[in-house]
C-alpha cells in the first residue's frame, strides 16, 4: 500500500469537499441567519486539514493499486462522515451530541435520509440546504466527481471508481477514458437535478424548497426541509413530479447515457433490469393501493391511489419521502414496502438496496437450480436480456447476498441487545442498510429516540449499504493488511 | 483521437499502453476476457470481449465514431476482414492491419482500394528481417534506423580502444573527417544517457548514436572503432517466418546455415531455399554447433519464437566462439536484462520495432517516423515541415529560432536527396525533413503541435 499516495488523494478530496460549505455560507448571508460562523469555521478547518495532509506528500505520484482504491474510498467516506458533522456540532442552537451530528451527516452522504433533527421547519436555511447538499454529493459519489474534475486521478481513478460504483459488474465504462465516464455521469446527474428543480418550482414549491428537494430526489436520499416531508405540500402535482424523478434516479445511469447519446428510447425498452425494476414498482404500487382502498384505510379512492403509488415508489427506490405516516398502516403494507426497498434501485443508479439486477440474477439462478432438478443433464445458462451471464458474476451475487444477510442479522441483534424491540430493530437496520431512511415503530418519524450505541451501529450500517458491503468488509480481512 | 485496437496480444497491448498515455480514447477488443481484465486494471482504456471481425462487436465498441482501426489479432484473416467491415459498414478513415503470411503479402493488389481496404499494412516478420539484415550489413552496429526513406541513417555503435575518435571531444569529429558530415545524437555511458555537447569526450565502451547520410555511415563507424571485417558466415537458429525471410535475403551474399528443430519444416525450408544449408537439430545442441564450426561463424542469430531458448543458445554460441551473437527477445523485461550484460551483442525486440513502425502511422500532423533508441531512453523523430513562414512554426526560421520542447534537439535536415547537419543558423525550408531527438517521450505531443500548420494554410 502506498501511504503517501493515499494521504495525498484524501487531502485533495477533503479540500474539494470543503467547497461544499460555501453555498450554505452564501445562503446564510442572503437570509441573514446566525449559522454563518459554524459553516465558516468548518470550511477553514476542512480546508486546512486537507492542505496539511496533502502538503508533505504532494509530489508522490505512484499508481494506485486495487487495495489503495479500497483504502481511499473507505477512509474517505469515514473521514467525510465525521467531517461533515462539523457544521451541525458548531451550530450551537441545535444542541446536539457528536453521535447525533455524525448520524445526520452519514445519513446525508449515504443518501439514507434518516434524521435525528426535530423541528426542521424552524432551522436556518443554511443548515437545511447543507443537509440536502450532502445527499446530492453522496448520490453520484463525491469520488466519482473527483475522478471527473481531477485529471491526475487517471489510471488510479478506475480503482476508486470501482470501489465506489454500485452494482455487480463494476468494470463497465461508458467511454474509453475513466475521467470522461465520470464527467458524463455527472452531466446526466446535473441535468436531471436541474429538470427536477424546475418541475418542482413550476409545481408550486418556493425556489429554495425546489432546489433543496431536487437534490434529495435525484440522489434518492429522502431528506426534506419540512418535518412532514413532501406531505407538507398536500399537492398531487408535486407528488407526481417526485414519483417521476425518483423513478429516473433509480435507473442505471449508463442507460440514460446511451439513450442521450443515440437520442432514442430503444436502450430503455431493451434493458432487462429496467423491465424488472418497473415491474416491481408497479406490482407493489398496485398491491398497496388495492389494499388501502379495499380495507377502507384511506378515506377515498383518490387518497388510496396517491398514498399507495407514492409510498411504493418512494420506499421501493429507497428514497424515503413520505406524505403520511405509513407506519400506522396495517403491518402487511408497511412491511411489504420495507421488503421492496431490499430490491432497491438499478445498478449504477443513485438508489440503494441489493439492486434490481442482483435480485433478478438470484431469481434466475433459483430457476436454474429448479430446472436442473427436472433435467439433471441439461446445460442451463443464466441470461440477462439475450446475453449470457458468467458464473463468476453469479457467484459474486450469491456471496454478496450472503454477506448482506449476515451483516443484517448481526446488526439487528446488536440493536436488540441495546434494548430495541423487534419491529424497530428490524426496520431500522433495513432502512439504514438499504439507504432508505424512515423505519417503523420507534424510528418511523426520526431516530432521535435511540441511544448513542445504536446510532453508531446504524452509521456503520449505512456505510455498509452505500459501499455495498464488500468494499467496507474487505478492511476487516487480515489478508488486506498483509504486505 | 478515438482508436480501436483489435487483439490484445503483445503488440496490441503495448500500442494501447503507448497511446493511452498520450490522451487518446482507446478501445481494445479481444476474445479472451481474462487478458482484457488484467489490462483494464492497468490502463485507462475501454475493453470489449468478442470476435474482433464481427460487425456487432465492432459497433458496440464504437467503431462508428472511431478515427482509426488497428487490427493486430493473431489471425491475418480476422485482421483483413475487420478492415473490410470497417470500410463498408462504418467508413472508418484509417485502417491499419497486421498481415504475416507471405502468401498474402506477395499479392499487393489484394490490399488496394477495391479489394481489402487496408490503408497501412504491417508485416512484423518483414520489418524484423529488414532490421536484422541492416545489422548484418554494418558489422559492429547495435541499432540501425532509417530516416527519409533511407537517405539518412541513425547508427548505434560501441566505441572501442583504437578508434581514432575515442578519447577526443565530439567536436573534433569534423576535423577527423573533412568533407563528411555527421552528428552525434546520443551517448550511453554505463546505461545512462549523456547529452552530447561539443566538449564531451568519447570514452571506450560508450554506446554512441550518430546520424549521417547513408554513404558516410561506414566512414564514421571507422572513427569510433577498428572497423570489423565484413561478415561472411552466418548461422540462423530457427527457421520460422523470420528465419526463412532472412535466409532468402541473405543467401546470395553470405554463406548461411539455418538450424531448424521441426523435421517437416526443415524439409520444407530445404526445398524452398537454394543456397543455404538447412540443418535439422536443436539450436542449443553443443555437439551439433561444434560440428558445424560455430567458432568460425561471424554471426549467430537466434530467432525462434521462444525467448529463453534464444537467449541460452546465443550465450552458448558466444562461448563456443561465434564472433557476434544476436537474439530475438519478445519480453521487454528480458531485453533490458540482456542489453546490460555483455554476453549477447544485440537483443532484437520485435515489439519495439513493430510498434515504432505502427506508431509512425498513428501520429498526427507531419511526423513521419518515431523510433525508440535502445532502452527507450530517447526517441528519434522525423517530421516534415509544411507551409510557409506565415502559417508554420518552423518554416523560414533558423534552428535556434524554433521553440522546441524541453529536452529536444534538431540533429539533421534532409532536403531533397541531401542530408544536412543542423547548425544553429541553418534555415528551414518548406518540405524539409527534420530529424530530432527527444529525451522525454511525453513531449511528443508538443513536437506534433509544432509541426501542425495553422488552418489558413490550404
Amino acid at each position: 500500500m502506498h501511504q503517501g499516495a493515499i494521504l495525498r488523494i484524501i487531502g485533495l478530496l477533503l479540500m474539494l469537499f470543503s467547497i461544499a460549505l460555501l453555498p450554505p455560507i452564501l445562503i446564510n448571508l442572503a437570509y441573514g441567519e446566525d449559522a454563518g460562523q459554524a459553516f465558516l469555521f468548518s470550511y477553514v478547518l476542512l480546508l486546512c486539514a486537507g492542505f496539511v495532509l496533502w502538503l508533505p506528500v504532494r509530489r508522490i505520484d505512484s499508481d494506485l493499486r486495487l487495495r489503495d482504491g479500497f483504502m481511499i474510498v473507505v477512509m474517505f467516506w469515514t473521514v467525510l462522515g465525521l467531517a461533515g458533522a462539523l457544521p451541525f456540532l458548531f451550530y450551537e442552537p441545535l444542541k446536539i451530541q457528536p453521535a447525533d451530528a455524525v448520524f445526520e451527516s452519514v445519513s446525508g452522504l449515504t443518501t439514507t435520509g434518516a434524521t435525528v433533527l426535530i423541528g426542521l421547519d424552524d432551522l436556518p436555511h443554511s443548515i437545511l440546504l447543507y443537509r440536502q447538499e450532502l445527499q446530492w454529493l453522496g448520490g453520484m459519489g463525491i469520488i466519482v466527481l473527483a475522478v471527473a474534475v481531477m485529471p491526475m486521478l487517471g489510471v488510479g481513478g478506475m480503482q476508486l471508481y470501482r470501489a465506489e460504483a454500485p452494482g455487480p459488474v463494476k468494470d463497465a465504462k461508458l467511454t474509453p477514458r475513466i475521467a470522461e465516464t465520470a464527467k458524463a455521469l455527472w452531466y446526466i446527474y446535473l441535468g436531471l437535478t436541474l429538470a427536477c428543480c424546475i418541475a418542482y418550482w413550476l409545481g408550486g414549491m418556493t425556489l429554495f424548497d425546489a432546489i433543496a428537494h431536487s437534490f434529495s430526489t435525484i440522489a434518492i436520499g429522502g431528506f426534506s426541509t419540512h418535518d412532514a416531508s413532501l406531505g407538507y405540500y398536500e399537492s398531487a402535482a408535486i407528488e407526481t413530479i417526485a414519483i417521476v424523478f425518483m423513478f429516473l434516479g433509480g435507473v442505471n445511469f449508463a442507460l440514460h447515457f446511451a439513450s442521450w447519446r443515440s437520442l432514442s428510447l430503444w436502450h430503455y425498452v431493451r434493458d432487462a433490469e429496467l423491465k424488472m425494476y418497473a415491474a416491481v414498482l408497479l406490482f407493489v404500487s398496485a398491491l398497496s393501493l388495492a389494499f388501502l382502498h379495499l380495507n377502507r384505510i384511506s378515506p377515498d379512492l383518490e387518497t388510496a391511489v396517491r398514498h399507495g403509488i407514492f409510498h411504493a415508489v418512494s420506499i421501493g427506490t429507497t428514497a424515503g419521502f413520505v406524505t403520511t405516516d405509513y407506519s400506522a398502516w396495517p403491518a402487511f403494507v408497511s412491511v411489504m414496502l420495507l421488503f421492496a426497498s431490499f430490491v432497491g434501485g438499478c445498478a449504477g443508479s443513485t438508489g440503494g438496496g441489493l439492486k434490481v439486477i442482483r435480485v433478478l440474477l438470484l431469481f434466475k439462478q433459483g430457476q436454474r437450480e429448479l430446472l436442473r432438478l427436472i433435467h439433471p443433464s441439461a446445460q442451463v445458462v443464466v441470461k440477462l436480456g439475450r446475453q449470457p451471464v458468467s458464473d463468476s458474476v453469479i457467484d459474486a451475487v450469491w456471496g454478496f447476498f450472503a454477506a448482506y444477510v449476515a451483516c443484517f442479522v448481526i446488526i439487528m441483534l446488536l440493536l436488540m441487545m441495546d434494548g430495541l424491540d423487534q419491529i424497530t430493530a428490524f426496520s431500522a437496520v433495513a432502512a439504514t442498510m438499504n439507504n432508505l431512511g424512515p423505519g417503523l415503530g420507534e424510528v418511523s418519524a426520526n431516530y432521535a429516540a435511540l441511544d448513542d450505541f445504536s446510532k453508531w451501529t446504524l452509521c456503520f450500517s449505512m456505510l455498509l449499504g452505500r459501499l455495498e458491503i464488500f468494499t467496507l468488509l474487505v478492511m476487516f480481512m487480515p489478508a488486506f493488511w498483509r504486505k | 483521437m478515438h482508436i480501436l485496437i483489435l487483439g490484445a496480444g503483445q503488440v496490441g497491448s503495448t500500442v494501447a499502453a503507448n497511446l493511452a498515455s498520450e490522451a487518446n480514447d482507446i478501445t481494445l477488443i479481444d476474445n479472451r476476457p481474462n487478458v482484457l481484465d488484467e489490462l483494464r486494471d492497468r490502463l485507462d482504456i475501454r475493453t470489449v470481449v468478442g470476435q474482433a471481425s464481427h460487425p456487432d462487436v465492432l459497433a458496440s465498441a464504437g467503431l462508428g465514431d472511431a478515427d482509426m482501426l488497428i487490427a493486430v489479432t493473431n489471425s491475418d484473416e480476422t485482421n483483413m476482414v475487420a478492415c473490410q467491415v470497417a470500410h463498408t459498414l462504418f467508413h472508418t478513415p484509417t485502417k491499419i492491419a497486421r498481415v504475416r503470411s507471405p502468401e498474402y503479402l506477395a499479392y499487393q493488389n489484394l490490399f488496394s482500394g477495391d479489394a481489402f481496404p487496408v490503408d497501412v499494412l504491417i508485416s512484423p516478420e518483414q520489418i524484423i528481417s529488414q532490421y536484422v539484415q541492416r545489422l548484418i550489413e554494418y558489422p559492429g552496429a547495435l541499432q540501425v534506423l532509417d530516416f527519409a526513406n533511407g537517405r539518412a541513417q541513425l547508427v548505434g555503435v560501441k566505441a572501442y580502444y583504437g578508434g581514432p575518435l575515442v578519447g577526443h571531444e565530439i567536436r573534433t569529429l569534423h576535423d577527423h573527417m573533412p568533407g563528411t558530415d555527421a552528428r552525434v545524437a546520443a551517448i550511453y555511458r554505463r546505461g545512462h544517457a549523456i547529452i552530447p555537447e561539443g566538449n564531451r569526450v568519447i570514452e571506450a565502451d560508450d554506446e554512441v548514436f550518430f546520424i549521417a547520410a547513408r554513404k558516410d555511415i561506414r566512414k564514421v563507424m571507422s572513427e569510433l572503432r577498428k572497423l570489423d571485417k565484413p561478415f561472411h558466415r552466418i548461422m540462423l537458429a530457427g527457421g520460422g517466418n523470420i528465419g526463412k525471410r532472412l535466409a532468402e535475403a541473405l543467401e546470395q551474399k553470405y554463406q548461411v546455415k539455418v538450424l531448424e528443430r521441426n523435421p517437416s519444416r526443415a524439409r520444407m525450408l530445404s526445398q524452398q531455399l537454394n543456397k543455404c544449408i538447412v540443418l535439422l537439430g536443436d539450436s542449443a545442441d553443443e555437439d551439433l554447433l561444434l560440428e558445424e564450426n560455430i567458432d568460425q561463424m561471424d554471426v549467430f542469430c537466434a530467432i525462434t519464437n521462444d525467448d529463453e531458448a534464444n537467449i541460452l543458445s546465443s550465450m552458448l554460441a558466444k562461448r563456443l566462439g561465434a564472433r557476434k551473437v544476436m537474439a530475438l527477445i519478445n519480453r521487454p523485461a528480458y531485453v533490458d536484462l540482456i542489453e546490460n550484460e555483455e554476453t549477447i551483442d544485440v537483443a532484437i525486440s520485435p515489439q519495439t520495432i513493430t510498434i515504432g513502425v505502427l506508431l509512425t502511422h498513428v501520429r498526427r500532423g507531419d511526423v513521419v517516423a518515431v523510433h525508440s533508441l535502445r532502452r527507450g531512453a530517447a526517441e528519434a523523430i522525423e517530421a516534415v515541415a509544411h507551409g510557409d513562414a506565415r502559417t508554420s512554426h518552423v518554416v523560414g526560421r533558423s534552428v535556434e529560432e524554433i521553440h522546441l520542447p524541453q529536452g529536444a534537439t534538431i540533429s539533421a535536415i534532409v532536403r531533397g536527396d541531401e542530408v544536412l547537419m543542423a547548425h544553429h543558423d541553418t534555415r528551414i525550408e518548406a518540405d524539409d525533413h527534420l530529424i530530432m531527438f527527444l529525451l522525454d517521450r511525453r513531449r511528443i505531443a508538443d513536437v506534433e503541435k509544432l509541426f501542425q500548420v495553422s488552418v489558413t494554410f490550404m
